[in-house]
């Protein structure tokens, strides 16, 4: 997208982030760099391959799993309460943590990805979904997001050898 | 007295500085933004946002566990 006169002053500097989960804890430090990023008027590109593509579908129902994650303590009454693999691998764990660590995230203040995605689309941050990885795993454009393009390792490339920062997520 | 006020009391990082850039870029070259936020990560990332886009941050201050920091658009 065409920079304004005024956006280009400043700070041109450029960022890539290369983004391959699809979980709700790999959503975030992705969005949040670019979108702060773009607010301190870098320009950004993010390249969504692999899971990755789930953040760029229009309905998110994003999901956090405690299984094979020993780190993961959510703090409950006070404590904190970790959860053996063993646990993680009952149904419903995996959709019972994913809602805990919602309510957290609005108890807390924290944005929700899809707050972090629209702030992304209205600062002009581009995002670029993997054709290949469409393609592999059948996914259509059509429930993804308007607002993004489609390209491939060359497209992040071109990007990334003029960026100053480039991150893999 | 601020040009304009931002209540972003209660949000988490990065939704503060969100918050200020697109109400800074609303605003003239001079006018002043008084942020009020309650995340204690906030008062380094106001000071590494203003370095960085460089918009003057005129004062920060800490009230009560609020945070209150004032910033000129420099355009």
């Amino acid at each position: 997208m065409p920079k304004t006169a005024e956006e280009t002053i400043g700070n041109a500097k450029k960022m890539t982030i290369i983004c391959t989960k699809g979980s709700l804890d790999w959503a975030y430090p992705p969005f949040i760099l670019g979108t702060t990023a773009a607010a301190m008027d870098v320009d950004v590109t993010m390249f969504f391959t692999f899971y990755g593509l789930e953040l760029l579908k229009e309905k998110l129902n994003l999901q956090v799993t405690p299984l094979g994650n020993p780190a993961m303590s959510m703090p409950m009454g006070g404590m904190h309460m970790s959860m053996p693999n063993i646990v993680g691998m009952v149904p419903g764990v995996t959709a019972g943590a994913s809602i805990m660590m919602k309510n957290l995230i609005k108890k807390k203040g924290v944005a929700s990805i899809e707050e972090l995605r629209e702030a992304a689309v209205l600062s002009d941050v581009r995002m670029i979904a993997c054709q290949m990885t469409l393609d592999l795993f059948e996914l259509d454009k059509k429930d993804m997001i308007d607002e993004i393009e489609i390209g491939g390792a060359a497209t992040w490339m071109e990007s990334a050898l003029e960026s100053d920062i480039n991150l893999y997520m | 007295m601020a040009d304009e006020t931002l209540d972003a009391k209660g949000l988490n990082c990065p939704l503060p500085i969100l918050k200020a850039k697109k109400a800074l870029k609303g605003m003239g070259d001079g006018q002043t933004l008084e942020v009020l936020s309650t995340d204690p990560g906030s008062i380094a990332d106001f000071q590494a946002f203003c370095r960085t886009t460089g918009n003057e941050l005129l004062e920060h201050s800490e009230a009560g566990g609020i945070y209150k920091f004032l910033i000129k658009r420099v355009v």
